[in-house]
């Protein structure tokens, strides 16, 4: 066992390998490949060199005014990251459920589980019911909202509700999944005697919040932030496919959704790739920042 | 501050704990509740009516309608196989090689082990075009082996299961050997059987991902009989938006099996997460 044999050891690695190489590993390459190219499926690739790239991202002077080459990438963009701005929101109210589920309290596990379960649900189906919800004339949101005398709005098929509309979603599906249970786990790592030394100071409840508990949260909370951005920058597909067509004129659309539309749509492989390279690159940056500050207990304040 | 006003304010922080604990649940529980009975309202009632909350009877005949006139019951199967198959295979996969990056020596090993570490960062939606225009040279679009084959190595089963089979003390293969077990049989007779918790972890979380995976089936599947469930969801709904009743009911059935394996899998869940968490 312990001595080295290498034939032992790639054969066992072999069948993972061969598919990591084959759809993980080359496509990568492939795809930078494909971003320098003009590419409909059907007719022969035509070399393009940078152009993509320069169509994508570049911009041109007209009487004194600059314009982007391609505007609807930088308004998906900017969506991408509007309903990112949900990543903190979310990450605030799962702290907050999993501070109050850390007390002594009868039926935690209860709530713990309720708490889990739009998580547990989430998908199609999810969606479909707050398609619902979010029906003007007759869902739940607006038929709540008569009730009280307010007359709501046009969620999803508003231009400017259609993203909080998407957020609240988010917030409720996932406020109570994934993040609270990490914040609770790291809530009981937090060695009790720095509460019974504050209490002696007599420090106030915010104030230990404040000075303990926050600051030994910290890895948690940036592990949670970081891996939510990572996400969020390929998030969305799924929401502006089913739910919104992207739309009203673009204001659910995102860099995913877009990639999708580009290549699966209009067959332009190239420049689908090319948006694709893109996308990578930021999620790249974000994860050098992980891997810089991820590693290191970042629990002082 | 006196011993009174301490309690008081105990008891005042619990009982607001409670109150708010309790609206989020009903916050939390209601849609669902809702959409679960609307799946078994009569197909022609009045859905909207907030004062019906409870089906005038349990409608199953909408279950049926869903199943076979919508072609579901194909897209139901077609779902099963292919998240079964999925996760069987990843389960696999990943296995051998976590236990050759764990417990085996060879050449490059943690260089390579670094670089599958660094693969888990990378988009799906870069790889998605290449491995589309590959599965499309063997003919594999709109096919079962387009829709299982790409989904059935993971750098992340094979990370977990690493860290997991580090912990396994080293004794148990060292007695093995000396009964003279080969490498195989270590993987199989002593690895694998004190893996359990892990592996049905790493189970639990390839079927959640795969029974829900929504953007390779919309890409990959271009006919109805290919479709999985949460690709035939959406046809259906962009085909019969209004139809709430069905559509809630085709809702519950896409929903159903993940909440059957969180139920029996429920321990394995909060370790998951966590294991998934000590990245690094």
């Amino acid at each position: 066992m312990r001595q080295r044999n290498n034939l032992i050891g790639f054969a066992f690695l072999a069948p993972n390998m061969t598919g990591f190489l084959v759809f993980t590993l080359i496509p990568v390459l492939a795809a930078l490949v494909l971003s320098v190219f003009e590419w409909n499926l059907f007719q022969p690739a035509k070399f393009v060199g940078l152009r993509n790239f320069v169509d994508l991202l570049g911009f041109f002077r007209d009487e004194g005014t600059w314009y982007a080459n391609d505007p609807r990438f930088w308004k998906y963009l900017a969506n991408t990251m509007f309903l990112m701005v949900n990543i903190p929101i979310c990450m605030s109210a799962s702290l907050l459920l999993a501070i109050i589920l850390n007390q002594k309290i009868r039926g935690r596990v209860f709530f713990r589980t309720l708490f889990y379960l739009p998580t547990i649900c989430s998908g199609i189906g999810i969606m479909l019911l707050w398609m619902w919800i979010y029906n003007p004339e007759f869902g739940l949101a607006n038929r709540l909202l008569a009730l009280v005398g307010i007359e709501g709005p046009l969620w999803l098929k508003s231009y400017h509700w259609a993203k909080p509309s998407l957020m609240l979603m988010g917030l409720w599906g996932g406020m109570g999944g994934t993040s609270m249970i990490l914040y609770l786990a790291g809530l009981q790592g937090v060695p009790q005697q720095l509460y019974e030394a504050a209490e002696i100071d007599g420090a106030s409840r915010w104030r230990k919040f404040r000075h303990i508990t926050f600051p030994m949260l910290a890895p948690t909370t940036f592990f949670i932030f970081i891996t939510g951005v990572i996400g969020g920058f390929q998030g969305g597909f799924q929401a502006a496919y089913v739910m919104t067509k992207g739309g009203p004129d673009g204001a659910t659309s995102t860099i995913s959704y877009y990639i999708y539309n580009h290549a699966f749509q209009w067959f332009n492989m190239g420049y689908a790739a090319a948006i694709a390279v893109v996308l990578f690159g930021m999620v790249f940056v974000v994860t050098l920042v992980n891997w810089r500050f991820g590693g290191k207990k970042v629990n002082y304040v | 501050m006196s011993k009174v006003a301490d309690k008081n304010a105990r008891r005042i922080t619990y009982a607001l704990s409670y109150v708010f604990l309790i609206g989020v649940g009903i916050s939390m529980a209601a849609p669902l509740l809702w959409m679960l009975s609307t799946s078994f309202k009569s197909p022609d009632a009045d859905v909207m009516n907030l004062k019906d909350i409870l089906p005038d009877g349990l409608h199953w005949e909408n279950y049926r309608t869903v199943m076979v006139e919508t072609n579901f019951a194909r897209a139901l199967f077609n779902s099963a196989l292919v998240t079964i198959t999925i996760t069987v295979g990843q389960v696999f996969t990943s296995s051998l090689a976590a236990f050759a990056f764990a417990r085996l020596q060879f050449k490059g090993r943690d260089k390579l082990f670094l670089g599958y570490l660094g693969t888990m960062m990378i988009p799906g939606a870069v790889t998605m075009i290449p491995v589309f225009i590959l599965l499309r040279h063997l003919h594999w679009v709109n096919t079962y082996w387009g829709l299982i084959v790409p989904a059935m190595f993971s750098a992340y089963g094979t990370f977990m299961l690493r860290q997991f089979f580090m912990t396994i003390p080293r004794e148990l293969e060292d007695a093995a050997i000396m009964d003279g077990c080969g490498t195989l049989g270590v993987y199989w007779h002593v690895v694998l059987p004190l893996s359990k918790p892990a592996l049905a972890t790493l189970s639990i979380l390839t079927f959640m991902g795969s029974w829900r995976n929504f953007m390779w089936p919309v890409i990959i599947t271009h006919t109805r009989d290919m479709f999985t469930l949460p690709v035939a969801l959406a046809q259906f709904q962009e085909m019969y938006g209004v139809q709430w009743v069905l559509m809630m009911a085709g809702s519950v059935i896409m929903i159903i099996p993940m909440l059957a394996v969180f139920i029996f899998g429920q321990r394995y869940f909060v370790e998951g997460i966590q294991l998934g968490a000590l990245k690094g």
